[in-house]
């Protein structure tokens, strides 16, 4: 069969279905890239302008950059972002690790179902009412703790995103090996630690990194609940362009689209290499 | 006299089903497996025997009854705590530890010092043919060879008992007989008692000191290989191991060892022995194909006249399917193939049939 369908020409001259080959589907796909791509590929390239124009090509530099990371203000913001996502990360991700434990191999009872609709409310509400709700609540218990506001509001949302892989890694995960530890010998605490702990790492790692990027870009709920002086770098950048787009923004874009850009590339990466080695029947 | 490796006391499991309803998977079983046995829990799937094993091993607990490990219960014990281990049916090997680590694993568990446990776990290794897979993963090996790891990471705590389910099930033909000698083997070197679960009687008469054949939750009949092949006691017994031909009877008389039965129009049959039935009774007669050999007939031969109706070539053997003269009784019989590799008979022609003295078994029920 399989090599049959790979193997050159088909001798009957059959006509496979392959949906690549619709008429206009590459057009379109192409359109759609393009569409897509185009804003961010020349917010890259003007970020490297040695003038001030955000649309004229006048040259390569890296003026922009060097302006950037030597603004006291960006510093500031950058090093906000940088705690408020790692605080927000870390603890979404134990949370999000309880939690796909329980859902996933805690078995039945009273309240899963509601539970987990509770875990993941935060990603399907607008977040402009999640923004405002936070903000009323924290002015209601007269919470005055700085980035401390930041950083609670960011664990929040954060935890579904980290919890949808640490889920999907224990679902797809073999009971039997935890069987087979607690066999030869390893207590409960033994088997979480060798055996139950290490698979799920791949998940683990999914979730954080998604989290940090989440947390490291949040706009709306940031905007509302951050004090005077808390200010992250997304928020930073809307003041900068409220006085105009310049490639100092272009520049601190580019930054945080690299930061994205490793930090999903690792986590893919990271869980394809693992995946590769859980195949082992 | 040495204590029995196990003894299952009337255990009966009932798990909640998906419906609600309960299920019983094990119904009042009794059984006891001696030391350094092999002892074969054998029956189709759903029979209750890899449920059995699980209790054994602790991955679940009765519902009633109890077990007993060399004298020890071991009601309520968690499986840690219990001196037996289990080869999964899919080997369950760690896939982000090294063969050597998987090996090593229940020792560290056990508090072995490092290098006490990298030199059981390189003799276990040995033992199984795996010394230079040490430090390969497991993802890297064939079936057979994670097989192997399996059965060294299993003996390496030196369990007093092994559990094994179906462990050769998803290993092709020519591997599975091989492996059935080494296991064999295996179990006679350690000298450690050896439980094995499989659906597949070649498996289990080749193999076993002694077999459980188990239906629908419920022990059919304990004994050896030659007594459970031999002498099955029911017919799911008969039927499940090797072949055999059912025949509707009525007893029409008792002799000294057994008893004479109608199977057709002044057609008779004499038989072992009688389980408790008496003249007139109706009962089911056992015969195995191999038990009856047909000579070609020179009309007056005496004996059971029949026609071959149909050749069934295996091989080494062919399986003739054979009407009986005056009765609508239709018997497989099994022959031996000609040295030239010819079938002996031919379809249409016609035979008699010798049966062995005592091969037809009356059935209990």
């Amino acid at each position: 069969m399989r090599s049959s369908t790979t193997s050159g020409p088909n001798p009957a001259g059959e006509k496979q279905f392959v949906i690549g080959r619709f008429p206009g589907f590459a057009a379109t796909s192409w359109i759609f890239l393009l569409y897509l791509y185009i804003p961010i590929f020349l917010l890259i390239i003007f970020s490297f302008n040695a003038s001030h124009s955000a649309t004229i090509w006048h040259g390569f530099s890296l003026e922009w950059y060097l302006k950037a990371f030597g603004n006291d203000d960006v510093q500031r913001a950058a090093v906000n972002s940088l705690i408020v996502a790692f605080i927000a990360t870390v603890v979404a991700t134990v949370v999000a690790v309880f939690a796909a434990l329980i859902l996933a191999r805690g078995g039945r009872f009273r309240g899963r179902g509601l539970s987990y609709g509770i875990l993941m409310l935060p990603m399907t509400m607008p977040e402009i009412v999640t923004a405002v709700a936070t903000l009323s609540f924290f002015t209601a218990i007269k919470l005055d703790i700085g980035l401390g506001r930041v950083v609670i509001a960011h664990t929040v949302f954060c935890i579904p995103f980290a919890f949808l892989p640490i889920r999907a890694r224990l679902q797809g995960m073999d009971t039997t090996l935890e069987q087979a530890a607690q066999d030869l010998y390893a207590n409960e605490w033994q088997t979480f630690r060798y055996v139950t702990l290490p698979l799920l790492m791949p998940g683990i790692i999914s979730g954080a990194m998604l989290s940090f990027i989440i947390s490291i870009d949040d706009f709306i709920i940031t905007l509302m609940v951050a004090p005077a002086g808390s200010t992250t770098l997304p928020l930073y950048i809307y003041g900068m362009v409220r006085m105009g787009v310049t490639p100092e923004v272009n520049a601190l874009s580019t930054v945080m689209l690299a930061i994205s850009l490793v930090f999903v590339s690792t986590s893919y990466l990271i869980g394809r290499k693992k995946q590769a080695g859980t195949a082992n029947q | 006299m040495p204590k029995p490796a196990i003894e299952i006391k009337n255990v009966t499991k009932i798990f909640q089903g998906h419906t609600g309803h309960p299920v019983t998977a094990l119904d009042h079983v009794s059984l006891t497996i001696e030391d350094n046995e092999f002892f074969t829990l054998l029956g189709p799937s759903g029979c209750g025997k890899t449920t059995l094993l699980r209790l054994i091993a602790g991955f679940e607990y009765p519902t009633q009854g109890e077990i007993v490990l060399f004298g020890d219960s071991i009601r309520g014990l968690p499986p840690q705590q219990r001196p037996v281990n289990t080869v999964f049916q899919h080997y369950a090997l760690f896939p982000h530890m090294t063969v050597a680590e998987n090996v090593g694993f229940p020792l560290k568990m056990q508090g072995q010092r490092p290098d006490e446990m990298t030199r059981t776990a390189a003799r276990m290794l040995d033992l199984v043919k795996m010394a230079d897979f040490g430090d390969r993963m497991p993802d890297q090996l064939s079936g057979g060879q994670q097989q192997r790891v399996a059965l060294a990471r299993a003996l390496a705590p030196q369990p007093k008992v092994l559990l094994l389910d179906e462990p050769l099930s998803a290993l092709d033909l020519k591997l599975r007989q091989e492996m059935r000698v080494e296991l064999k083997n295996l179990q006679r070197q350690t000298g450690i008692t050896f439980v094995f679960v499989t659906h597949d009687q070649v498996e289990a008469l080749t193999m076993s000191d002694r077999i459980a054949v188990m239906s629908m939750g419920r022990l059919q009949q304990e004994g050896t290989p030659i007594a459970i092949y031999e002498q099955p006691v029911n017919r799911f017994v008969a039927d499940f191991i090797g072949e055999t031909n059912f025949i509707q009877s009525t007893i029409a008389g008792i002799e000294n060892s057994g008893a004479r039965c109608t199977i057709g129009p002044g057609t008779t049959l004499g038989t072992g022995a009688t389980a408790d039935k008496g003249k007139g009774d109706a009962v089911t007669l056992a015969i195995r194909p191999e038990k009856i050999r047909l000579v070609k007939s020179d009309g007056a031969a005496d004996g059971l006249q029949g026609r071959v109706a149909e050749c069934i070539y295996t091989g080494t053997d062919t399986n003739y399917q054979v009407e009986l003269e005056n009765s609508d009784v239709r018997l497989v019989v099994r022959g031996r193939n000609a040295i030239t590799g010819e079938t002996l008979f031919k379809v249409g022609e016609t035979v008699v049939l010798n049966v062995a003295e005592g091969a037809a078994r009356i059935l209990a029920d």
